[in-house]
């Protein structure tokens, strides 16, 4: 069996609103925040990345249980912005973690699913007994062009999930769904990526997240009754509502873990930032179903459920506070912080 | 540069400083050797505390990445160390309670080496609050 032995975010304390990026480009803000349901983004400090962030989850993740670093045998990072484009960012969060060499480290990439990529592999080796705990990581500080839809959304952020053989949720089963669906690259070299624009609803967003979620419950003989509560990857607030009511899930199920409004879309942490908000406050014997996407070309979907061992857990900051402590940048202080500056 | 950084990576990644048994002295960056008891002093390598106070600070301008915040530090455990803090100059006062965070410390141009390292910033509930 394996569970989630403990979970950890970051969340870049800086925010910019749409109306700020609107301003710029002459767009009408109120439509935009309409549109997305996006009232403002995460952006990082001029010294943070992937690998900080990643750092800075995981960090959290063990300061809340007492667990021996050395006891870990994988480390995963997944993420779109990677701050190499050659040399992992696993071995430099494995050794600020302190958990010696004898681990097994990797990058993951798969734009905003990579983190539950490494999530679904830490699953099967803890459960074959292959490692006694194993962390999958999603981070990102999300590229967009200047004057992009993107960038309204594209957010940084991090979430550490420590995988054990005991916790305080239990990963109960794990389905996938892939197709080669042509929705968001970034081609080699370039600076940012580009995406299908309207083309990611339908084919990529809906069709991966719903084959996914129904796959996973009639492979485990699940239904919506199941569950208590459900997150989806978040590139805007109105896909991950829509998913829930196609599936037949209600509101109230999907907005404990819905933070793409007050953050943005923190890509390959966007799903898992969810699920640690609604870790924040489940209950014994919740049932919780997490399905991410990414890159116009699958989901992984999970059924967790929740434990005694969460009454001892302790679970603060939540997600919550962290998103609460915040500071406004400019459009220009945004570029800077972004590097959108050549000089 | 990459040689000189790779042995640094231990002391920077987390608060690893050394500590001298014989007169218990904490030093960090870490030193191989006491100044104060030279031959007699015995070092032996710690794990510093990563919560402290600023005691004093300046802030730094004209430079990539100004302006930012340098400060003297003191850990909980009484030692003294500088460091950047990372938060706007308008933030940081004489006495702020602050904890360590993992940053980057710079990079080797566009092509060679991003350098990770300890620094700090103000503790959840003193500074990190909502500012326009």
């Amino acid at each position: 069996m394996s569970f989630i032995t403990s979970y950890g975010t970051y969340i870049p304390r800086f925010r910019i609103r749409v109306e700020e990026v609107a301003r710029i480009w002459g767009e009408n803000a109120n439509a935009i925040k309409e549109g997305l349901g996006i009232k403002e983004k995460s952006v990082p400090d001029f010294d943070e990345d992937t690998a900080t962030i990643a750092v800075e989850a995981a960090r959290e993740a063990f300061k809340r249980v007492k667990i021996n670093p050395k006891d870990v045998g994988a480390v995963f990072v997944g993420s779109e912005s990677h701050p190499y484009a050659v040399k992992p960012t696993a071995t430099i969060v494995g050794e600020a973690l302190g958990i010696g060499n004898e681990y097994f480290a990797a990058d993951l990439e798969f734009a905003c699913k990579a983190g539950t990529a490494g999530m679904q592999i830490c699953y099967a080796m803890v459960k074959s007994g292959m490692i006694k705990y194993g962390l999958a990581i999603g981070s990102d500080t999300a590229q967009s062009r200047p004057g992009d839809a993107l960038e309204y959304a594209a957010a940084a952020g991090g979430a550490a999930i420590l995988i054990g053989r005991e916790g305080i949720a239990e990963i109960k089963a794990t389905y996938s769904y892939t197709s080669d669906t042509p929705d968001f690259w970034r081609r080699d070299l370039q600076p940012y990526p580009n995406h299908g624009g309207r083309f990611t609803g339908e084919p990529a967003y809906f069709r991966h997240v719903i084959n996914a979620a129904k796959g996973l419950m009639e492979k485990y003989s699940y239904s919506v009754e199941d569950f208590d509560y459900v997150v989806f990857h978040q590139p805007n607030a109105k896909f991950p509502l829509k998913a829930a009511s196609l599936l037949g899930f209600s509101k109230e199920q999907v907005t404990p873990g819905l933070l793409v409004t007050e953050v943005g879309n923190t890509y390959s942490a966007s799903s898992l930032i969810g699920l640690c908000a609604v870790l924040d406050i489940a209950k014994p014997e919740e049932r919780i179903l997490l399905v991410s996407f990414g890159s116009g070309a699958g989901s992984d979907a999970f059924v967790i459920e929740v434990t005694e061992e969460i009454l001892d857990y302790p679970r603060n900051p939540s997600v919550r506070d962290k998103i609460s402590e915040k500071a406004y940048l400019d459009y220009s202080t945004y570029l800077k912080h972004r590097r959108k500056i050549k000089t | 540069m990459i040689p000189r950084f790779w042995r640094k990576i231990k002391y920077r990644y987390s608060l690893r400083g050394t500590h001298c048994k014989n007169c218990n002295s904490y030093f960090y960056p870490p030193r191989d050797l006491c100044p104060n008891c030279r031959r007699k002093g015995i070092i032996e390598e710690v794990n510093l505390p990563t919560c402290g106070r600023v005691l004093s600070y300046t802030v730094v301008w004209g430079e990539k990445g100004s302006p930012y915040v340098i400060a003297l530090i003191e850990l909980e455990n009484k030692v003294k160390i500088l460091s950047q803090l990372a938060c706007r100059p308008e933030e940081v006062y004489d006495g702020m309670e602050v904890e360590c965070t993992f940053r980057k410390y710079g990079e080797d141009g566009d092509a060679g080496i991003i350098y990770y390292g300890t620094k700090f910033i103000p503790k959840r509930g003193d500074g990190y609050v909502s500012k326009e």
